[in-house]
Protein backbone atom coordinates (compact mmCIF):
# COMPACT_ATOMS: atom_id res chain seq x y z
CA UNK A 1 0.00 0.00 0.00
CA UNK A 2 2.83 2.38 0.85
CA UNK A 3 5.21 0.93 -1.73
CA UNK A 4 5.16 4.16 -3.76
CA UNK A 5 6.87 5.92 -0.86
CA UNK A 6 9.63 3.35 -0.34
CA UNK A 7 12.98 4.15 -2.03
CA UNK A 8 13.52 2.41 -5.36
CA UNK A 9 15.48 -0.82 -5.50
CA UNK A 10 15.32 -1.69 -1.81
CA UNK A 11 13.22 -4.19 0.10
CA UNK A 12 11.23 -3.32 3.22
CA UNK A 13 9.13 -5.34 5.69
CA UNK A 14 5.38 -5.74 4.97
CA UNK A 15 3.30 -2.78 6.09
CA UNK A 16 1.45 -4.74 8.81
CA UNK A 17 4.74 -5.77 10.37
CA UNK A 18 6.01 -2.20 10.27
CA UNK A 19 2.83 -0.81 11.84
CA UNK A 20 2.82 -3.53 14.51
CA UNK A 21 6.42 -2.68 15.44
CA UNK A 22 5.53 1.02 15.64
CA UNK A 23 2.54 0.16 17.85
CA UNK A 24 4.70 -1.86 20.26
CA UNK A 25 7.25 0.96 20.65
CA UNK A 26 4.41 3.47 20.93
CA UNK A 27 3.28 1.80 24.17
CA UNK A 28 6.60 2.80 25.73
CA UNK A 29 6.31 6.22 24.13
CA UNK A 30 2.85 6.76 25.63
CA UNK A 31 4.11 5.70 29.07
CA UNK A 32 6.72 8.45 28.78
CA UNK A 33 4.19 10.99 27.51
CA UNK A 34 1.93 10.18 30.49
CA UNK A 35 4.82 10.79 32.91
CA UNK A 36 5.73 13.97 31.04
CA UNK A 37 2.19 15.29 31.38
CA UNK A 38 2.24 14.47 35.10
CA UNK A 39 5.42 16.54 35.48
CA UNK A 40 3.92 19.43 33.53
CA UNK A 41 0.51 19.36 35.21
CA UNK A 42 1.50 18.50 38.79
CA UNK A 43 5.02 19.93 38.78
CA UNK A 44 8.51 18.76 39.72
CA UNK A 45 7.19 17.15 42.92
CA UNK A 46 6.78 14.12 40.65
CA UNK A 47 10.56 13.68 40.73
CA UNK A 48 12.96 12.61 43.48
CA UNK A 49 15.05 15.74 43.01
CA UNK A 50 15.64 17.72 46.18
CA UNK A 51 17.86 20.47 47.59
CA UNK A 52 20.94 18.25 47.13
CA UNK A 53 19.98 17.17 43.62
CA UNK A 54 18.90 20.14 41.54
CA UNK A 55 20.54 18.24 38.67
CA UNK A 56 19.60 14.58 38.44
CA UNK A 57 18.68 11.85 35.95
CA UNK A 58 17.35 14.26 33.33
CA UNK A 59 20.53 16.35 33.23
CA UNK A 60 22.62 13.19 32.99
CA UNK A 61 20.40 12.00 30.12
CA UNK A 62 20.79 15.40 28.49
CA UNK A 63 24.56 15.37 28.72
CA UNK A 64 24.74 11.74 27.61
CA UNK A 65 22.55 12.12 24.49
CA UNK A 66 24.36 15.33 23.55
CA UNK A 67 27.70 13.51 23.77
CA UNK A 68 26.38 10.51 21.83
CA UNK A 69 24.84 12.82 19.25
CA UNK A 70 28.31 14.34 18.77
CA UNK A 71 28.75 11.88 15.90
CA UNK A 72 26.68 14.23 13.74
CA UNK A 73 28.86 17.29 14.16
CA UNK A 74 32.15 15.44 14.03
CA UNK A 75 31.24 13.26 11.05
CA UNK A 76 29.85 16.37 9.32
CA UNK A 77 33.08 18.21 10.09
CA UNK A 78 35.15 15.33 8.68
CA UNK A 79 32.96 14.95 5.59
CA UNK A 80 32.40 18.58 4.60
CA UNK A 81 35.28 20.55 6.14
CA UNK A 82 38.18 18.05 6.25
CA UNK A 83 37.02 16.38 3.03
CA UNK A 84 36.72 12.71 4.02
CA UNK A 85 34.48 11.93 1.06
CA UNK A 86 34.02 8.27 1.99
CA UNK A 87 31.90 9.32 4.95
CA UNK A 88 29.11 10.47 2.60
CA UNK A 89 27.89 6.88 2.94
CA UNK A 90 27.16 7.21 6.64
CA UNK A 91 26.60 10.96 7.09
CA UNK A 92 22.81 10.70 6.61
CA UNK A 93 22.51 8.27 9.48
CA UNK A 94 24.88 10.31 11.65
CA UNK A 95 22.66 13.36 11.04
CA UNK A 96 19.50 11.38 11.82
CA UNK A 97 21.00 10.07 15.07
CA UNK A 98 22.19 13.58 15.96
CA UNK A 99 18.74 14.99 15.19
CA UNK A 100 17.14 12.43 17.49
CA UNK A 101 19.69 13.03 20.26
CA UNK A 102 19.38 16.82 20.20
CA UNK A 103 15.58 16.89 19.91
CA UNK A 104 15.54 14.45 22.85
CA UNK A 105 17.82 16.73 24.85
CA UNK A 106 15.55 19.70 24.19
CA UNK A 107 12.47 17.65 25.11
CA UNK A 108 14.03 16.55 28.40
CA UNK A 109 15.01 20.14 29.15
CA UNK A 110 11.45 21.26 28.45
CA UNK A 111 10.30 18.86 31.19
CA UNK A 112 13.19 19.65 33.53
CA UNK A 113 12.70 23.41 33.64
CA UNK A 114 9.35 22.87 35.33
CA UNK A 115 7.68 25.81 33.62
CA UNK A 116 8.12 25.23 29.87
CA UNK A 117 6.00 28.30 29.13
CA UNK A 118 8.92 30.36 30.40
CA UNK A 119 11.54 28.42 28.45
CA UNK A 120 12.17 31.40 26.18
CA UNK A 121 13.36 33.51 29.15
CA UNK A 122 16.85 32.03 28.83
CA UNK A 123 17.13 33.66 25.40
CA UNK A 124 15.24 36.87 26.04
CA UNK A 125 16.67 37.63 29.51
CA UNK A 126 20.01 35.87 29.03
CA UNK A 127 22.49 35.72 31.89
CA UNK A 128 25.70 36.29 29.97
CA UNK A 129 27.86 35.10 32.90
CA UNK A 130 26.44 31.58 32.80
CA UNK A 131 27.90 28.66 30.87
CA UNK A 132 24.38 27.21 30.72
CA UNK A 133 23.25 30.24 28.71
CA UNK A 134 25.91 29.40 26.15
CA UNK A 135 24.69 25.80 26.21
CA UNK A 136 21.08 26.89 25.67
CA UNK A 137 22.05 29.16 22.77
CA UNK A 138 24.32 26.67 21.02
CA UNK A 139 22.05 23.69 21.69
CA UNK A 140 18.96 25.23 20.16
CA UNK A 141 20.80 26.81 17.23
CA UNK A 142 22.66 23.56 16.55
CA UNK A 143 19.33 21.74 16.58
CA UNK A 144 18.26 24.17 13.84
CA UNK A 145 21.43 23.20 11.93
CA UNK A 146 20.62 19.50 12.33
CA UNK A 147 17.10 20.15 11.08
CA UNK A 148 18.57 21.90 8.04
CA UNK A 149 20.85 18.89 7.50
CA UNK A 150 17.94 16.44 7.88
CA UNK A 151 15.54 18.29 5.53
CA UNK A 152 17.33 17.32 2.26
CA UNK A 153 17.06 13.67 3.26
CA UNK A 154 13.29 14.05 3.76
CA UNK A 155 13.02 15.86 0.42
CA UNK A 156 14.76 12.92 -1.27
CA UNK A 157 11.77 10.73 -0.52
CA UNK A 158 10.69 9.06 -3.75
CA UNK A 159 7.46 11.06 -4.08
CA UNK A 160 8.64 14.39 -2.67
CA UNK A 161 11.63 14.34 -5.00
CA UNK A 162 9.27 14.36 -7.98
CA UNK A 163 8.16 17.88 -7.07
CA UNK A 164 10.60 20.14 -9.01
CA UNK A 165 10.82 22.85 -6.34
CA UNK A 166 11.54 20.36 -3.55
CA UNK A 167 14.04 18.52 -5.75
CA UNK A 168 15.86 21.80 -6.45
CA UNK A 169 15.71 22.81 -2.80
CA UNK A 170 17.31 19.54 -1.68
CA UNK A 171 19.97 19.91 -4.38
CA UNK A 172 20.79 23.50 -3.35
CA UNK A 173 20.94 22.58 0.34
CA UNK A 174 23.40 19.80 -0.46
CA UNK A 175 25.55 22.27 -2.38
CA UNK A 176 26.08 24.60 0.58
CA UNK A 177 25.96 21.93 3.28
CA UNK A 178 29.61 22.64 4.14
CA UNK A 179 28.55 26.07 5.45
CA UNK A 180 25.93 24.50 7.72
CA UNK A 181 28.30 21.73 8.80
CA UNK A 182 31.02 24.24 9.72
CA UNK A 183 28.49 26.29 11.69
CA UNK A 184 27.39 23.10 13.44
CA UNK A 185 30.98 22.22 14.35
CA UNK A 186 31.50 25.73 15.78
CA UNK A 187 28.31 25.54 17.85
CA UNK A 188 29.01 21.99 19.02
CA UNK A 189 32.51 22.83 20.16
CA UNK A 190 31.13 25.47 22.50
CA UNK A 191 28.05 23.74 23.89
CA UNK A 192 29.79 20.39 24.41
CA UNK A 193 32.57 22.27 26.15
CA UNK A 194 30.35 24.47 28.26
CA UNK A 195 28.49 21.43 29.58
CA UNK A 196 31.84 20.25 30.92
CA UNK A 197 32.66 23.75 32.05
CA UNK A 198 29.62 23.80 34.33
CA UNK A 199 31.15 21.09 36.56
CA UNK A 200 34.68 22.44 36.16
CA UNK A 201 33.95 25.88 37.59
CA UNK A 202 32.35 24.55 40.80
CA UNK A 203 35.15 25.64 43.13
CA UNK A 204 32.98 24.71 46.12
CA UNK A 205 32.84 21.10 44.91
CA UNK A 206 36.40 19.84 44.47
CA UNK A 207 35.26 16.61 42.80
CA UNK A 208 34.19 18.58 39.75
CA UNK A 209 36.49 21.58 40.00
CA UNK A 210 39.41 21.86 37.59
CA UNK A 211 41.97 24.48 36.71
CA UNK A 212 42.22 25.52 33.08
CA UNK A 213 42.92 28.22 30.51
CA UNK A 214 41.45 31.72 30.94
CA UNK A 215 37.75 31.19 31.78
CA UNK A 216 37.68 27.56 30.56
CA UNK A 217 38.41 24.70 32.97
CA UNK A 218 40.02 21.55 31.53
CA UNK A 219 36.65 19.81 31.64
CA UNK A 220 35.51 22.19 28.89
CA UNK A 221 38.01 20.69 26.45
CA UNK A 222 37.64 17.13 27.75
CA UNK A 223 33.88 17.17 27.17
CA UNK A 224 34.23 18.38 23.56
CA UNK A 225 37.01 15.88 22.94
CA UNK A 226 35.10 12.95 24.42
CA UNK A 227 31.97 13.80 22.41
CA UNK A 228 34.00 13.93 19.19
CA UNK A 229 35.54 10.56 20.14
CA UNK A 230 32.48 8.68 21.39
CA UNK A 231 29.90 10.25 19.04
CA UNK A 232 31.19 8.47 15.90
CA UNK A 233 31.45 5.24 17.93
CA UNK A 234 27.77 5.58 18.82
CA UNK A 235 26.94 6.16 15.15
CA UNK A 236 28.72 2.89 14.31
CA UNK A 237 26.95 1.16 17.21
CA UNK A 238 23.49 2.20 15.98
CA UNK A 239 24.42 1.35 12.38
CA UNK A 240 25.50 -2.15 13.39
CA UNK A 241 22.36 -2.55 15.51
CA UNK A 242 20.22 -1.52 12.53
CA UNK A 243 22.07 -4.03 10.36
CA UNK A 244 21.42 -6.80 12.90
CA UNK A 245 17.70 -5.94 13.12
CA UNK A 246 17.19 -5.59 9.36
CA UNK A 247 19.43 -8.54 8.53
CA UNK A 248 21.26 -6.50 5.90
CA UNK A 249 24.64 -4.90 5.39
CA UNK A 250 23.87 -1.21 5.02
CA UNK A 251 27.31 0.40 4.99
CA UNK A 252 30.51 -0.96 3.45
CA UNK A 253 33.24 -2.11 5.80
CA UNK A 254 35.77 0.46 4.53
CA UNK A 255 33.44 3.30 5.58
CA UNK A 256 32.93 1.83 9.05
CA UNK A 257 36.66 1.15 9.25
CA UNK A 258 37.56 4.79 8.52
CA UNK A 259 35.09 6.19 11.05
CA UNK A 260 36.12 3.63 13.67
CA UNK A 261 39.80 4.44 13.12
CA UNK A 262 39.20 8.18 13.57
CA UNK A 263 37.02 7.51 16.61
CA UNK A 264 39.72 5.24 18.06
CA UNK A 265 42.50 7.80 17.73
CA UNK A 266 40.27 10.52 19.15
CA UNK A 267 39.41 8.22 22.03
CA UNK A 268 43.05 7.31 22.68
CA UNK A 269 44.22 10.93 22.72
CA UNK A 270 41.23 11.87 24.85
CA UNK A 271 41.86 9.14 27.39
CA UNK A 272 45.55 10.11 27.68
CA UNK A 273 44.46 13.70 28.38
CA UNK A 274 41.81 12.41 30.78
CA UNK A 275 44.36 10.33 32.71
CA UNK A 276 46.69 13.34 32.92
CA UNK A 277 43.82 15.53 34.10
CA UNK A 278 42.74 12.95 36.69
CA UNK A 279 46.27 12.58 38.09
CA UNK A 280 46.78 16.34 38.38
CA UNK A 281 43.35 16.75 39.96
CA UNK A 282 43.91 13.87 42.40
CA UNK A 283 47.37 14.96 43.58
CA UNK A 284 47.32 18.74 43.20
CA UNK A 285 43.87 20.33 42.69
CA UNK A 286 41.77 18.34 45.17
CA UNK A 287 44.37 18.45 48.02
CA UNK A 288 44.70 22.23 47.50
CA UNK A 289 40.96 22.42 48.25
CA UNK A 290 41.35 20.35 51.43
CA UNK A 291 40.13 17.03 50.01
CA UNK A 292 41.88 13.66 49.75
CA UNK A 293 41.18 11.32 46.84
CA UNK A 294 39.75 8.65 49.18
CA UNK A 295 36.97 11.00 50.28
CA UNK A 296 35.52 10.93 46.78
CA UNK A 297 35.42 7.16 46.43
CA UNK A 298 35.01 5.54 49.84
CA UNK A 299 32.49 5.24 52.67
CA UNK A 300 29.45 5.70 50.45
CA UNK A 301 26.44 3.38 50.83
CA UNK A 302 26.90 0.14 48.91
CA UNK A 303 30.11 1.46 47.29
CA UNK A 304 27.94 2.93 44.56
CA UNK A 305 30.71 5.44 43.92
CA UNK A 306 33.75 3.26 44.67
CA UNK A 307 37.07 3.32 42.83
CA UNK A 308 35.49 0.82 40.46
CA UNK A 309 33.62 3.63 38.71
CA UNK A 310 36.88 5.46 37.92
CA UNK A 311 38.46 2.22 36.68
CA UNK A 312 35.40 1.38 34.58
CA UNK A 313 35.30 4.81 32.97
CA UNK A 314 39.00 5.25 32.25
CA UNK A 315 40.29 1.72 31.64
CA UNK A 316 37.38 -0.56 30.64
CA UNK A 317 35.43 2.03 28.65
CA UNK A 318 38.35 4.23 27.61
CA UNK A 319 41.74 2.59 27.15
CA UNK A 320 40.34 -0.79 26.07
CA UNK A 321 38.02 0.38 23.25
CA UNK A 322 40.64 2.90 22.09
CA UNK A 323 43.23 0.13 21.70
CA UNK A 324 40.77 -2.06 19.82
CA UNK A 325 39.71 0.74 17.47
CA UNK A 326 43.21 1.90 16.52
CA UNK A 327 44.26 -1.58 15.39
CA UNK A 328 43.31 -2.91 11.96
CA UNK A 329 42.72 -6.35 13.45
CA UNK A 330 40.34 -4.99 16.08
CA UNK A 331 38.33 -3.01 13.56
CA UNK A 332 38.02 -5.82 11.04
CA UNK A 333 36.61 -8.26 13.62
CA UNK A 334 32.87 -7.49 13.77
CA UNK A 335 32.41 -8.66 17.35
CA UNK A 336 35.43 -6.79 18.65
CA UNK A 337 34.42 -3.65 16.79
CA UNK A 338 30.89 -3.85 18.19
CA UNK A 339 32.26 -4.39 21.71
CA UNK A 340 34.63 -1.44 21.36
CA UNK A 341 32.03 1.04 20.10
CA UNK A 342 29.58 -0.14 22.78
CA UNK A 343 32.20 0.39 25.51
CA UNK A 344 33.11 3.81 24.12
CA UNK A 345 29.44 4.88 24.22
CA UNK A 346 29.01 3.52 27.77
CA UNK A 347 32.23 5.26 28.80
CA UNK A 348 31.06 8.71 27.78
CA UNK A 349 27.69 8.12 29.51
CA UNK A 350 29.53 7.03 32.65
CA UNK A 351 31.68 10.15 32.51
CA UNK A 352 28.59 12.35 32.29
CA UNK A 353 26.97 10.44 35.19
CA UNK A 354 30.02 10.98 37.36
CA UNK A 355 30.29 14.67 36.48
CA UNK A 356 26.61 15.29 37.22
CA UNK A 357 25.56 12.85 39.95
CA UNK A 358 28.73 11.96 41.85
CA UNK A 359 29.62 15.66 42.10
CA UNK A 360 26.38 16.20 44.02
CA UNK A 361 26.59 12.98 46.07
CA UNK A 362 29.90 13.75 47.82
CA UNK A 363 29.62 15.41 51.27
CA UNK A 364 31.31 18.81 51.34
CA UNK A 365 31.25 19.52 55.08
CA UNK A 366 32.49 17.30 57.95
CA UNK A 367 29.01 16.83 59.44
CA UNK A 368 27.40 15.86 56.13
CA UNK A 369 26.89 12.36 54.82
CA UNK A 370 26.69 11.13 51.22
CA UNK A 371 23.62 12.37 49.35
CA UNK A 372 22.11 9.36 47.65
CA UNK A 373 19.44 9.58 44.97
CA UNK A 374 17.23 7.21 43.04
CA UNK A 375 14.97 8.58 40.31
CA UNK A 376 11.18 8.35 40.50
CA UNK A 377 9.31 6.28 37.91
CA UNK A 378 8.22 9.52 36.25
CA UNK A 379 11.86 10.51 35.77
CA UNK A 380 12.69 7.08 34.38
CA UNK A 381 9.67 7.06 32.04
CA UNK A 382 10.46 10.51 30.67
CA UNK A 383 14.07 9.44 30.13
CA UNK A 384 12.98 6.31 28.26
CA UNK A 385 10.53 8.40 26.20
CA UNK A 386 13.22 9.84 23.87
CA UNK A 387 14.58 6.34 23.25
CA UNK A 388 11.15 5.19 22.06
CA UNK A 389 10.77 8.35 19.99
CA UNK A 390 14.20 7.77 18.47
CA UNK A 391 13.40 4.17 17.55
CA UNK A 392 10.16 5.26 15.85
CA UNK A 393 11.88 8.05 13.90
CA UNK A 394 14.62 5.69 12.77
CA UNK A 395 12.02 3.13 11.67
CA UNK A 396 10.07 5.69 9.65
CA UNK A 397 13.21 7.26 8.15
CA UNK A 398 14.71 3.89 7.24
CA UNK A 399 11.50 2.79 5.56
CA UNK A 400 10.75 5.87 3.52
CA UNK A 401 14.03 7.75 3.04
CA UNK A 402 17.29 6.87 1.26
CA UNK A 403 19.29 6.90 4.50
CA UNK A 404 21.97 4.46 3.34
CA UNK A 405 23.30 5.28 -0.15
CA UNK A 406 25.07 1.91 -0.42
CA UNK A 407 22.07 -0.22 0.57
CA UNK A 408 20.89 -0.92 -2.99
CA UNK A 409 24.35 -2.02 -4.12
CA UNK A 410 24.94 -4.20 -1.05
CA UNK A 411 21.47 -5.81 -1.10
CA UNK A 412 20.34 -6.25 -4.72
CA UNK A 413 16.64 -7.09 -5.07
CA UNK A 414 15.97 -10.03 -7.38
CA UNK B 1 18.55 39.02 23.42
CA UNK B 2 18.18 42.34 21.64
CA UNK B 3 19.44 45.79 22.65
CA UNK B 4 15.86 46.95 23.29
CA UNK B 5 15.51 44.64 26.32
CA UNK B 6 15.55 46.63 29.56
CA UNK B 7 18.45 44.63 31.04
CA UNK B 8 20.68 44.97 27.98
CA UNK B 9 24.13 46.48 28.59
CA UNK B 10 26.72 47.16 25.89
CA UNK B 11 29.46 45.18 27.64
CA UNK B 12 31.82 42.43 26.46
CA UNK B 13 29.61 39.62 27.84
CA UNK B 14 26.53 40.71 25.91
CA UNK B 15 28.46 41.40 22.74
CA UNK B 16 30.28 38.05 22.73
CA UNK B 17 27.28 35.91 23.73
CA UNK B 18 24.68 37.61 21.58
CA UNK B 19 27.14 38.37 18.79
CA UNK B 20 27.83 34.64 18.50
CA UNK B 21 24.13 33.82 18.61
CA UNK B 22 23.13 36.30 15.93
CA UNK B 23 26.15 35.39 13.80
CA UNK B 24 25.11 31.71 13.76
CA UNK B 25 21.43 32.56 13.22
CA UNK B 26 22.38 34.90 10.36
CA UNK B 27 24.40 32.17 8.60
CA UNK B 28 21.54 29.66 8.90
CA UNK B 29 18.93 32.25 7.88
CA UNK B 30 20.88 33.55 4.90
CA UNK B 31 21.86 30.03 3.84
CA UNK B 32 18.27 28.83 3.83
CA UNK B 33 17.02 32.01 2.12
CA UNK B 34 19.61 31.50 -0.64
CA UNK B 35 18.54 27.85 -1.07
CA UNK B 36 14.82 28.67 -1.23
CA UNK B 37 15.24 31.58 -3.65
CA UNK B 38 17.62 29.61 -5.91
CA UNK B 39 15.23 26.64 -5.85
CA UNK B 40 12.37 28.93 -6.91
CA UNK B 41 14.48 30.44 -9.73
CA UNK B 42 15.68 26.99 -10.86
CA UNK B 43 12.10 25.70 -10.86
CA UNK B 44 10.94 28.69 -12.88
CA UNK B 45 13.68 27.89 -15.41
CA UNK B 46 12.32 24.37 -15.70
CA UNK B 47 15.10 22.55 -13.86
CA UNK B 48 14.48 19.63 -11.52
CA UNK B 49 11.89 16.89 -11.43
CA UNK B 50 14.43 14.18 -12.18
CA UNK B 51 16.95 12.40 -10.00
CA UNK B 52 20.50 13.60 -10.32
Amino acid sequence: MDSALIPEGVKRAPLWKFLLSIAVVSVVLLWGVFAMLLCWIKGLNQTNMNNAYGFALWIWADLAVIALGGGAFFTGFLRYVVGKDLLKNIINYAVLIGFICYSSALLILAIDIGQPLRGWFIFWHANVHSMLTEVAFCLSVYFAVLTVEYIPLILENRQLNKVPFLHNLAHNMHEIMAVFAATGAFLSFFHQGSLGGVAGVLFGRPFGYREGVLIWPWTFFLFTWSAAAAGPSFTIFVTRLTEIITGKTLVKQNVIDLLAKISGWMLLTYIIAKIGDTLYWAFVTAPSKGMALGQFYTQNPGSVYGYWILFAEVVVCGVLPALILITKRGRSNRKMLFTAVTLAAIGVCLNRWVMVLQVLAIPMLPFQSWNMYFPSWQEIATTVLPVAYGVILIMISYRYLPVFPQERELNPVD
Amino acid sequence: MIPFNFEWIWDMGHMVFHGGLWYALAIIGMGMTYCVIKAAVDTAKGKGGQHH
